[in-house]
């Protein structure tokens, strides 16, 4: 009774379930593929993931929303510095945490100067990011060095090695939220600023902090993800902007702020992996998978609510 | 309070003139019937979806779904609403209906807009694939000629324009419905103790957005004269930006039709002003978002003046 009412344990529980009735239809052939492809997709979802649930714990009207923007320009200009040479995968990993770093840094700066609403802000400064990775880009596709290539698609004791970089950072995160003086006071923030504030939590520094953190994490997975899939594109990270907003709600963080959930937000990163691969091997049809996967994510939230408001 | 904050539409007045004045002194010979209507060519679908956000912006939510449906509704219009008029009539009507729908259930269930509708921008981005998976279709001949019209001394969107904005001038600031439905926004708890039922507001609300969206999309159509799924994606960051650069706030319910149609023609003229600047077309969707971050700086700063004084 109360593992069911651990919140993430029904993300962990969908995902089982879908994960079981796509190996049903092949009759257990290419589990160990699903099983992989599930974890490296699902770990770029869980990075951004984890980021926007920092974001969204604040409270109320904040999220960012220039995620795929970051991920796109951090990707870009670090595949473009490191030019498919060997031995710059560090340079590059630099580079797209610095320009991850830059993009919060930005987003915060004008949330906090010019008093836009976060969504706003982060709104306008994603068409700017946007710019920038076109006009760095030009349409070209440089490949990643092949030795950053080959560990992005690699695995470690058969799990994949951006899993691995992946469950660290939630590891970290879940440190940082619950045994750290910092994640205290983020919740805090979360449940009732002005109160948070009038205890005497540096409400400020805690905000600029996430919208940083959220950033070089989208700054990490854009880097990740261009490797993995052999160089940056201009839409690579368009998907992840409905991603990881849906994996925090359906990981059983709390929309309205001041409630985290890490561990809901690896198994709602997978989940959302294997419900697209799942329509994909009963042959659905690309319209038909984004009104599925739309209605389940609706769904999700309203079975979210109800849950809540019978308690 | 000073004349500037208390009439929060001159911002977005001044800002769609400079730009204007600057167009013209780059490129005089934009200052004529032809220049204008090229220069404010795509402002009619834009201004038209503007209204729809705006409509669920004064209620408090936000919507990021906007940009799949306008393209679905487009769809429609390319593809059944030239074939079999009636069904695709039908069909933009269920849509409305869909989104009051989508209004109430937000409402009833207190689910978080936010999430929603990016969840239903797939679910309509979905219908559009269905529909059209590849671009194609073509405008209904009587939505062609209405988009292409040539009235006397105003091109037809700056004329169209102006239309939408007095339209919606009186649809929610005038009239009564419009009043209550601002004060949803404003103070939900007392418009239902003055025993209003919110579900009922809130769907309206929905609906008219879902309506305005479905004229931004025929209003596509019959300018592009074809569709595709994909077609007015980026309307979703336009109409939102649009509404705040024409002196809406996220919450509070207060907003000005008259102030998001100029805010619309602003984004479209920055568009063009940036191909008069020879100015690499990489840097067009940046510039939109520099524009909105300068305009809300100087909102701030007047804002700010007011205060002290």
């Amino acid at each position: 009774m109360t593992l069911l009412a651990k919140p993430w344990i029904w993300a962990w529980g969908a995902a089982a379930l879908t994960f079981a009735l796509t190996i049903g239809l092949t009759s257990g052939r290419g589990a160990g593929e699903l099983a992989y492809a599930a974890l490296s997709f699902g770990a770029f979802a869980a990075i951004v993931g984890l980021g926007q649930m920092l974001v969204i714990t604040l409270g109320p009207g904040n999220v960012d929303l220039s995620i795929p923007a970051t991920m796109t320009l951090a990707a870009t200009l670090a595949l473009k510095a490191m030019g498919s040479m060997p031995g710059t995968a560090l340079l590059g990993l630099a580079i797209a945490l610095a320009v991850g770093f830059g993009a919060g840094l930005t987003n915060y700066l004008l949330i906090l100067l010019l008093r836009l609403p976060p969504i706003i802000a982060t709104l306008a400064a994603s068409l700017i990011y946007q710019s920038l990775a076109i006009w760095s880009n030009r349409g070209l596709r440089i490949k990643p060095p092949e030795a950053l290539a080959d560990f992005a698609t690699g695995r470690f004791f058969g799990v994949p090695n951006v899993a691995w970089v992946g469950l660290g950072l939630a590891v970290l995160v879940w440190i940082a939220l619950e045994r750290s003086v910092w994640g205290r006071w983020l919740l805090a923030t979360g449940q009732n600023m002005r109160a948070a504030r009038l205890a005497g939590v540096p409400v400020e520094r805690v905000r600029a902090s996430t919208y940083l953190a959220v950033s070089v994490f989208a700054g990490l997975a854009g880097y990740l993800l261009a490797s993995f899939s052999g160089g940056a594109a201009l839409n690579m990270g368009a998907e992840y902007l409905l991603m990881s907003i849906a994996v925090v709600v359906i990981g059983g963080t709390s929309i309205a702020g001041g409630n985290s959930n890490v561990p809901g937000v690896w198994g709602a990163a997978l989940f959302m992996f294997l419900v697209i691969s799942m329509l994909n091997s009963y042959g659905a049809a690309a319209g038909l998978k984004n009104v599925l996967t739309g209605a389940i994510v609706i769904a999700i939230v309203i079975a979210a609510s109800t849950r809540k408001g019978r308690k | 309070m000073n004349t500037l904050s208390r009439y929060r539409i001159i911002l977005p007045v001044v800002s769609l003139v400079v730009l204007l004045a600057a167009t013209f002194w780059m490129q005089p010979r934009a200052m004529s019937y032809f220049g204008l209507n090229l220069l404010f060519n795509l402002a009619v679908p834009i201004a038209l979806a503007t209204m729809a956000q705006m409509m669920i912006i004064m209620v408090n939510d936000i919507d990021l779904s906007l940009g799949a449906f306008v393209s679905l509704v487009a769809c429609i219009t390319a593809t059944y609403l030239l074939d079999t008029p009636v069904l695709g009539l039908a069909m933009l009507v269920a849509l409305i209906l869909a989104y009051a729908a989508m209004g109430a259930m937000i409402h009833a269930l207190e689910l978080p807009a936010i999430v929603v509708t990016l969840g239903m921008s797939f679910v309509w981005g979905g219908f559009a694939l269905f529909i059209l998976p590849s671009p194609g279709g073509a405008s209904p001949d009587w939505l062609r000629a209405l988009m292409t019209v040539k009235p006397p001394f105003a091109p037809m969107a700056v004329v169209a324009s102006i239309l939408i904005a007095v339209v919606t001038h009186l649809l929610i600031i005038r009239s009564a419905l419009g009043t209550v439905l601002r004060g949803v926004g404003g103070n939900t708890r007392s418009v239902a103790r003055a025993g209003w039922s919110v579900l009922k507001l809130k769907a309206c609300a929905y609906g008219l957005a879902g309506f305005f969206g479905v004229l931004a999309g025929m209003a596509l159509v019959g300018l592009t004269t074809s569709a595709d799924a994909n077609i007015a994606l980026r309307y979703t960051l336009l109409s939102i930006a649009g509404v705040i650069l024409g002196g809406g706030e996220f919450v509070g319910g207060k907003v000005s039709p008259v102030g998001a149609v100029i805010g619309a023609l602003t984004l479209t003229l920055a568009a063009s002003f940036l191909s008069f600047l020879r100015l690499s077309p990489d840097w067009q969707i940046g510039a939109q978002g520099a524009i909105l971050i300068l305009v809300l700086t100087a909102r701030l700063i007047f804002s700010r003046k007011g205060a002290e004084t």
